[in-house]
């Protein structure tokens, strides 16, 4: 029996085999989707926010772009995953209303899509596959195994990249 | 009190908020019965200190589709507030409010879609509730409170969420909800999240004495 585990907004998890991971209704938040294709092991972490270092309180790792992503990786790698055979896809970062919020969060769902790639970047992991911005939310479901990112949207095709 | 967080929002400060909240629901239902011309019954306000993870859950999953109405604030404070309620809901106050125009039947609402007129009336009803519940804030505390102009979004609850819950993260890992169930022949759902910025909750908190 393969198993979907849920990730809920600022938080990760990983899995193998079977099994997939899932994040319902991202909105301005990014799911970042990274595995390791030889093995089939990989995860999903659903942040919120581009950057730990812009925020005082910053704890919460998985939050932020850039310190969830490097938790994400420790925690496939400590699974059994090969850091160097590591790939990622992302989707989210929708303006779900207008121009609004203060100077912290305005387009934020595009500076966390930025800052997503740009984090990939600077750790060597391929980025395969994105679908973010547009104004509408995204359920994602990963599948490791496959590297499957299907993303269901309301009033939308499902769509798999 | 420059280091004061979410997490230190407690005791006797949550009571205050909560008493916020209970205050600008009540409001609010007083202005959804004039506008409806009707009784409308409103139970005693939850307001909840959530985490993250658990703030789909709790307005019923993140995949349920709502209609969420955002605006900013300004004035002696500044901020941002939601107001949320599912699609049935917001069907349902649509009906009312157009008098039987052009009626959407309950075992439609999964399906359709709002047209424009329909957007704007959800918008209003938005406006109405929302303005009754700052007013309620505004008068208690003596601050001049302005909403913006609501924008509409419909859409899953978990993107409707994350942008308040963006709004939250940047000071805390928490999310202060208010949940308000109106009823007149049928039961309505909906929930207030208001968003002062770190210094305008110390506005208020002192304000009312606490700090």
């Amino acid at each position: 029996m393969s198993n979907v585990i849920k990730v809920g907004m600022a938080d990760l998890a990983v899995c193998s085999g079977e099994d997939a991971v899932t994040t319902l209704g991202l909105g301005s938040c990014i799911g970042i989707a990274i595995r390791d294709p030889a093995t089939g092991i990989g995860g999903l972490v659903h942040i919120m926010l581009p950057d730990s270092t812009e925020i005082r309180n910053n704890s919460n790792r998985p939050k932020f772009a850039d310190t969830g992503i490097e938790d994400l990786v420790n925690a496939i790698v400590k699974k059994g995953g090969n850091r160097s055979r590591l790939v990622a896809k992302i989707a989210g970062g929708a303006q779900m209303f207008g121009a609004s919020g203060n100077a912290n969060t305005i387009r934020v769902g595009e500076r966390n899509a930025q800052a997503s790639k740009k984090k990939l970047m600077q750790m060597r992991i391929p980025l395969l596959a994105s679908d973010t911005g547009n104004t509408y939310g995204r359920t994602v479901i990963f599948y490791p195994k496959t590297g499957d990112y299907v993303i269901r949207s309301v009033g939308k095709p499902e769509k798999v990249i | 009190m420059k280091d004061l967080s979410m997490e230190k929002l407690s005791g006797q400060y949550y009571d205050v908020l909560k008493e916020l909240g209970n205050i600008g629901a009540g409001n609010a239902t007083t202005a959804l019965a004039q506008m409806l011309g009707g009784k409308v019954d409103m139970s005693v306000p939850q307001v909840k200190l959530l985490d993250f993870n658990v703030l789909g859950d709790t307005v019923g999953g993140e995949d349920v589709i709502m209609a969420g109405i955002y605006l900013q604030v300004e004035g002696d404070i500044s901020g941002n507030m939601m107001f949320i309620q599912n699609k049935v809901s917001a069907a349902h106050l649509i009906n009312k409010m157009m008098g039987g125009m052009f009626e959407i039947k309950d075992e439609e609402v999964e399906e359709h879609e709002f047209s424009e007129m329909e957007c704007s009336a959800i918008k209003e009803v938005g406006n109405i509730i929302t303005g009754a519940y700052l007013n309620a804030l505004s008068s208690l505390t003596n601050l001049t409170i302005y909403p913006s102009v609501p924008q509409l979004a419909i859409d899953m609850a978990g993107a409707l969420l994350s942008v308040p819950a963006v709004e939250f993260g940047l000071f805390a890992d928490k999310i202060l909800l208010v949940q308000t169930k109106f009823s007149d022949d049928v039961e309505l759902d909906g929930f207030f999240i208001l968003i002062p910025d770190m210094e305008s909750y110390e506005k208020i908190l002192t304000v009312l004495g606490v700090i």
